[in-house]
């Protein structure tokens, strides 16, 4: 699992699919999580593009693509039941899947240790 | 993601900028943004008062709120060492380091206070006793309030705004008939604005003064009456709005039968060195847990109730407001003591007329919250705004996304579906009649 500046996790998976998701500490930091629109499967998206928007009872949000690629998969679940987001965000309640052409920007995201530090 | 590390910062920020003006005429500014990221809903009934600017109390009227850091940086409520304790996320608001919530988070707070009964510091608000002196306290806060304070009998508190000139409202607060004296409560952040207009508009017939030394507690929600009763069982006596003086935990507490959740409960107003040992006192008790900012703000919006700075400003009447049922008969046209406040005359005149705006509950239809600023249209395609939302979120009581703006006096009708535009897309969402939870109050 590698983690990104914004939060998020980015697990690979089958080869070239990156699974996506914010983490504990995000999760947190936002609260109860109210809202989620998710983007429509085999959309497009480049690396920083808004892909999410995520509500909580706090404050809009949104998730911004970490890799270019294109979206195979979305997890709907959350749409009807966004308070899973805090449940289970490292693990059930990912965002989307992306397929992507090439993984090499995955080595410039943290580690778990270095994103532990990162939030300190 | 973008934002979720930055939560806390951008809720100081919000809270010590506020929204840097009032939103004025709801027409009058577009948001350029449509989506709202930073958390000025936090604000809780104050944000920033007639001068346009939030500012802290020990700051001078007009002086920028930034000068609060270069004084000593915030003020903290009596209560502060406690919140900590409790594991409180503290933001800077109106001034003060205040809890936005605790580790229960702004959901389980929200549903707890009117499942059973929620402690909130409210310390920051502004309390100012009045005395009469050449000439009768009740009868000249008249010249500031379209309300009928002289005909409020003792041991009774009601609801009031002080208007302007243009029949704008500067600040809303509470006035109790405590025999010998008037007490007030005002927003915080219009606390300083507001003892500067009294003292000009009433001394030296009357004094006025503004406690410094006292701490404000809200006991909110359906077991706030056994809690308190459990600490003095005299407030079992007490009705919606009746105000008292009673002994709890040791200390005189002036306390009113009223909040700003829509539930039952009390405010209480506590010496400060005695106010740790009452909110121990009652956090002791197993149906009490403390409540922050944030789901103080969710509670008084789903109860329809206006938080200063966002549904009613300066440029809001009470007439557009919805406001009107507080201007009792007396201070109406025709009344024995009618007019003689701040923009009466304007204020007579819409009552007469009629308004062009009004303030209405929102339900958006889906999903997605419409939070402050999002434009309202009568089409889902083109036209211009006849609406905009000055409060909303998410409503924890009703499960679902609730709001509440102005109107265009044709489009106020409950059920009227309107469109909001959030990010760029018109969602439908209905007129609705408020509150949006029926009050709880003990009449």
């Amino acid at each position: 699992m590698k983690f990104t500046e914004e939060h998020e996790w980015l697990r690979v998976e089958d080869g070239d699919v990156v699974v996506v998701g914010i983490t504990e500490h995000a999760a947190e930091q936002l609260g109860d999580v109210v809202f989620v629109e998710l983007p429509e499967v085999g959309t497009t998206v480049t690396k920083d593009e808004e892909v999410v928007v995520i509500e909580s009872v706090k404050a809009a949000s949104d998730i911004l693509a970490p890799i270019d690629g294109e979206v195979v998969e979305v997890n709907e679940a959350l749409v009807d039941e966004p308070g899973k987001v805090n449940d289970d965000p490292e693990g059930e309640s990912w965002f989307f899947k992306v397929k992507v052409e090439d993984l090499s920007v995955m080595d410039d995201y943290m580690d778990e240790a270095a994103y532990k530090a990162f939030i300190g | 993601m973008r934002d979720a590390r930055c939560a806390p910062r951008t809720l100081t920020e919000a809270g010590r900028t506020g929204p840097g003006a009032p939103h004025g005429g709801y027409m009058a500014e577009t948001d350029g943004t449509d989506r709202k990221d930073d958390l000025e809903q936090y604000a809780v009934r104050e944000d920033v008062c007639a001068c346009g600017v939030a500012h802290g109390p020990g700051e001078h009227h007009h002086h920028h709120p930034a000068a609060a850091e270069d004084d000593g940086g915030p003020l903290r409520t009596p209560l502060y060492d406690l919140h900590v304790e409790l594991g409180a996320k503290m933001v800077e608001f109106a001034g003060y380091e205040m809890p936005v919530s605790y580790p229960l988070g702004v959901m389980k707070e929200h549903q707890h206070t009117r499942a059973k009964a929620g402690l909130f510091d409210v310390s920051h608000m502004g309390q100012v006793v009045l005395r009469s002196r050449r000439a009768d306290a009740a009868q000249a806060l008249e010249r500031l309030v379209p309300v009928d304070v002289a005909g409020l009998a003792e041991n009774r508190q009601r609801y009031g705004f002080f208007t302007n000139n243009a029949g704008g409202i500067e600040d809303d607060l509470m006035i109790a008939n405590r025999g010998d004296h008037l007490f007030l409560v005002v927003n915080a952040a219009c606390k300083e604005a507001d003892v500067a207009r009294l003292r000009a508009g009433l001394e030296p017939d009357v004094v006025v003064k503004s406690l410094d030394s006292r701490a404000l507690l809200a006991l909110q929600g359906a077991a706030a009456e056994d809690v308190l009763a459990g600490l003095n069982v005299a407030v079992r006596e007490m009705r919606f709005m009746d105000v008292a003086t009673l002994e709890l935990a040791g200390a005189e507490c002036w306390v009113s039968r009223s909040g700003y959740t829509g539930e039952d409960g009390f405010e209480i107003s506590v010496p400060e060195a005695a106010a740790e040992t009452l909110a121990r006192a009652l956090l002791a008790h197993p149906d009490v847990e403390a409540i922050g900012l944030g789901a103080r703000d969710s509670l008084r919006l789903e109860a329809g109730l206006c938080l200063y700075g966002h549904d009613i400003d300066s440029e809001s009447s009470p007439v557009e407001a919805g406001l009107t049922w507080a201007i009792q008969k007396v201070r109406r046209p025709g009344g024995a003591r009618a007019g003689g406040y701040p923009g009466a005359d304007h204020i007579a005149w819409q009552m007469a007329e009629g308004v062009a705006w009004k303030r209405v509950g929102l339900r958006p239809e889906g999903r997605a919250p419409m939070r402050e600023g999002v434009e309202i249209f009568a089409q889902a395609t083109g036209g211009d705004p006849v609406g905009r939302v000055t409060s909303g979120g998410f409503g924890p009581t009703v499960g679902a996304p609730v709001a509440m703006g102005y109107v265009s006096a044709a489009s106020a009708a409950p059920g009227t579906v309107l469109y909001g535009e959030v990010r760029g897309k018109r969602l439908p969402v209905a007129v609705a009649a408020l509150p949006f939870v029926p009050a709880g109050f003990k009449r």
